[in-house]
């Protein structure tokens, strides 16, 4: 925790340590999610590619290709840029490479805070964080009097008050599309309640209890003042609802700012758009909100000298105080000599506030798929939430068998 | 035809679909009688920039060990057929000892996810095949009677729908239903209620859908049908008129029965289609209304981040025993049709 404080916080006048880059061959092939900071991490990568082949696919669908085709042997990417969760398959699977010598022969400019270790081996190197914090509509707040929500039950009682003075129908927004986002909203808002998703030690679910109850509660209530379509929305849909005005209040990736305040739009929304820290929820003191970290992984089953490759061209980019500089609107770098700007006030604050990190369990994943379908019924109101509950676990459970986790 | 010709004419045939279908079928049987072998997992200090905790990770070692020596998983028998997630025996037998009424019991099965995906599925089916095969004869005995020369722009036109790409029809048929999208918002007008909406509503999607189906495969049957029609011999058709036949009873004689083998033909491949509904819950976004069994195969290999093989094999294994029953009852009625023939 100190750690990222440190690194955001203070300005480093370090030595400017760029990684070398005199790669003389090799093959460099990327798998990346798709949005702006990644895109620009990846091409300061390119920068250096020297005479090495390089590649790169982004695609919002990177988890659906990355176990597949990491298995291939050699497999189809040298490198797969991954997060908490994603890189759990991987370690499941035993798919990426420990980076410790690798780190130690090129990573002259990456902080020990960057690197990722799993028992005592470097698993991957991060470089940006990422969480899902408050947006609000300064003007409308300021118009109806409304102090800036700190906690989920003010931002019910914020919008339905928008709601009541009939200036918006749907005065909130969070990416509720039923699957992995409508996932990640209960884990964030159940871990605000300070719920632990299995009993301590073993994979075994514990959810379905007063803290559960109280999540789907909340959702439900969010869920009402949003648009109706909610179930279909994810990041994307809730960006342009909010750039149509159409939202006051909204929960959303800390890495969606960059695109929500350029440019392009209504410049009066724009203005008026305002970034704040994740709320907290049921008077519990940690947000209801998780702390994502990106990083790169290598992938094991590839050659040697492809690894060596891909690693001088990534670690140029994850230690590369230009790329910060030049993109500081576009994520909350973890690299050495990042100033944060009024963009990174979402991560900050949820770091202060002392979020928890998205659970890297073997099993979680398993989990975060159950929810995403079994509790859609409960927010349609054809279930009651200890049912969804009960539904969430048993769809686990027997997926976990299967998986031999239970 | 000789035996003997017909054998080397269907021999590449044969052992390309042997190849190519049959195998693969016989691996996914054979995959979803397995399971995972238990997870041997051991603590272990994780640190990332936020800190360090002590958890668990999937120890490799000894993980490989066990993986190379029984590379398939753990036997299962039809232990992954029998668990929630499928046919869920044990819960089902649960719920008929525990629940009161009838209503009740059947509640609580399709609350189960394999029965949620069957009755959609079903529902699909029932609703759509009929439709296409009334919509494409209605359309291609219309088309059959107007004048030759605006004849074919009107059958390009007919066929567009199977032209478009079944996510793109969707996605733009999606676009339009959303609440602020002109059926959507219309439909908001109409009903002077501005929270009504097409896509939270589980019955409104499921009737989107369909009427989606119908205007998708309505074309495929349009085109047999006015292939068949081409072959009605005109001579029987013109003595039913000069007996004062009706245009109905023209059809209802005459037509129907010389084109009866396509209406069957249409019929069984139209419900093979149906019963593996996908694209258009995807297209629609419907996941949370709508599921049927493709959608599941399709949920286990790649909306979990752990890869669920065992469960997509059972689902994909019930789902062509699920197609064998629906086809059997048109498939023993030309076969016997057939032996008759002969």
């Amino acid at each position: 925790m100190r750690k990222i404080l440190v690194t955001l916080l203070f300005l480093f006048f370090g030595t400017s340590a760029f990684a070398d880059c005199n790669i003389k061959s090799g093959s460099i092939n990327i798998l990346a999610n798709d949005f702006p900071a990644l895109r620009t991490f990846v091409e300061t990568s390119k920068q250096c590619k020297g005479n090495a082949d390089f590649k790169v696919t982004h695609s919002s669908e990177h988890n659906k290709i990355a176990v597949p085709a990491l298995t291939a042997n050699p497999s189809e990417f040298s490198a797969r840029i991954a997060a908490n969760s994603s890189i759990v398959p991987l370690m499941n699977q035993d798919l990426i490479r420990p980076l410790d010598d690798l780190v130690k022969k090129y990573g002259k400019g990456i902080q020990d805070s960057q690197l990722i270790t799993i028992d005592g081996k470097v698993m991957a190197v991060a470089f940006m964080a990422n969480t899902q914090h408050l947006y609000y509509r300064e003007d409308i707040l300021k118009d109806m009097g409304i102090a800036v929500p700190k906690t989920y039950e003010e931002v019910v009682a914020a919008s339905e008050k928008i709601r009541a003075s009939g200036k918006m129908q749907h005065p909130y927004a969070a990416a509720y599309k039923a699957g992995w986002n409508l996932a990640e909203e209960f884990v964030n808002m159940f871990i605000g309640h300070g719920g632990e998703f299995f009993k301590s030690g073993s994979a075994e679910p514990n959810i379905n209890n007063a803290k559960g109850v109280a999540t789907l509660n909340m959702l439900k209530k969010l869920s009402e003042l949003s648009n109706p379509d909610y179930l279909t929305h994810d990041s994307e849909a809730i960006k342009v609802e909010w750039e149509s005005g159409n939202v006051a209040l909204m929960t959303l990736w800390a890495s969606r700012s960059g695109t929500l305040l350029d440019d392009e739009g209504d410049p009066n929304i724009t203005k008026a758009t305002k970034l704040a820290g994740p709320a907290t929820v049921g008077g519990g003191n940690i947000p209801a909100a998780t702390l994502w970290w990106d990083g790169f992984t290598l992938a094991k089953n590839r050659s040697d000298a492809d690894a060596d490759a891909t690693f001088r061209a990534l670690a140029h980019a994850a230690s590369n105080k230009k790329m910060v500089a030049d993109a500081a609107d576009q994520a909350v770098w973890l690299v050495e000599g990042f100033v944060p700007g009024p963009k990174s006030i979402g991560v900050i604050e949820a770091v202060k506030m002392k979020a928890k990190p998205y659970p890297m369990l073997p099993q979680m994943g398993l989990m975060h798929g159950a929810l995403g379908s079994e509790i859609v019924e409960f927010l349609q109101g054809k279930e009651s939430a200890e049912q969804a509950l009960k539904d969430v676990e048993a769809a686990y459970i027997s997926k976990a068998k299967e998986q031999g986790f239970l | 035809m000789p035996n003997k010709t017909f054998f080397w004419f269907f021999l590449p045939t044969g052992l390309a679909m042997i190849l190519f279908i049959g195998l693969p079928i016989i691996s996914t049987g054979i995959q979803s009688f397995y399971a995972q072998h238990d997870q041997i997992v051991k603590e272990v200090k994780k640190c990332d920039p936020f800190g360090c905790t002590v958890s668990i990770v999937v120890d490799n070692e000894e993980t490989s060990k066990i993986r190379e020596a029984k590379p398939l998983g753990k036997f299962n028998g039809f232990g992954t057929y029998t668990d929630r997630n499928h046919l869920a025996v044990e819960e089902i037998k649960k719920f008929w000892n525990e629940t009161e009424s009838f209503g009740a019991f059947i509640d609580q099965v399709t609350n189960l996810p394999f029965y949620k995906a069957l009755i959609f599925t079903l529902t699909y089916c029932l609703f759509v095949t009929p439709n296409v095969l009334l919509l494409g004869f209605i359309i291609a005995l219309s088309l059959n009677a107007v004048a030759r020369k605006i004849r074919g722009p009107l059958i390009f036109g007919t066929i567009l729908p199977m032209i478009v790409t079944p996510l793109v029809g969707s996605l733009v048929l999606f676009w339009m239903i959303d609440s602020q999208g002109i059926i959507g918002a219309n439909i908001q007008n109409l009903m002077n209620d501005p929270y009504l909406s097409l896509k939270s509503s589980k019955t409104l999607t499921w009737i989107t859908i369909i009427i989606y189906g119908i205007w998708h495969h309505s074309p495929f049957a349009f085109v047999v049908f006015y292939a068949a029609l081409q072959t009605v011999p005109q001579e029987p058709i013109e003595a039913a008129i000069i007996d004062g036949a009706s245009r109905l009873q023209r059809i209802k004689h005459i037509v129907l029965p010389h084109i009866y083998p396509v209406v069957t033909f249409v019929a069984l491949i139209s419900l093979m289609d149906n019963f593996r509904v996908f694209e258009p819950i995807i297209g629609f976004s419907a996941e949370g209304s709508a599921q049927s069994l493709s959608w599941l195969i399709y949920d286990n290999l790649v909306n979990e981040e752990v890869i669920l093989f065992g469960s997509a094999a059972a689902t994909s294994i019930m789902t062509i025993v699920g197609i064998a029953i629906l086809l059997a009852p048109v498939l023993i009625r030309t076969w016997k049709e057939f032996r008759i023939a002969r």
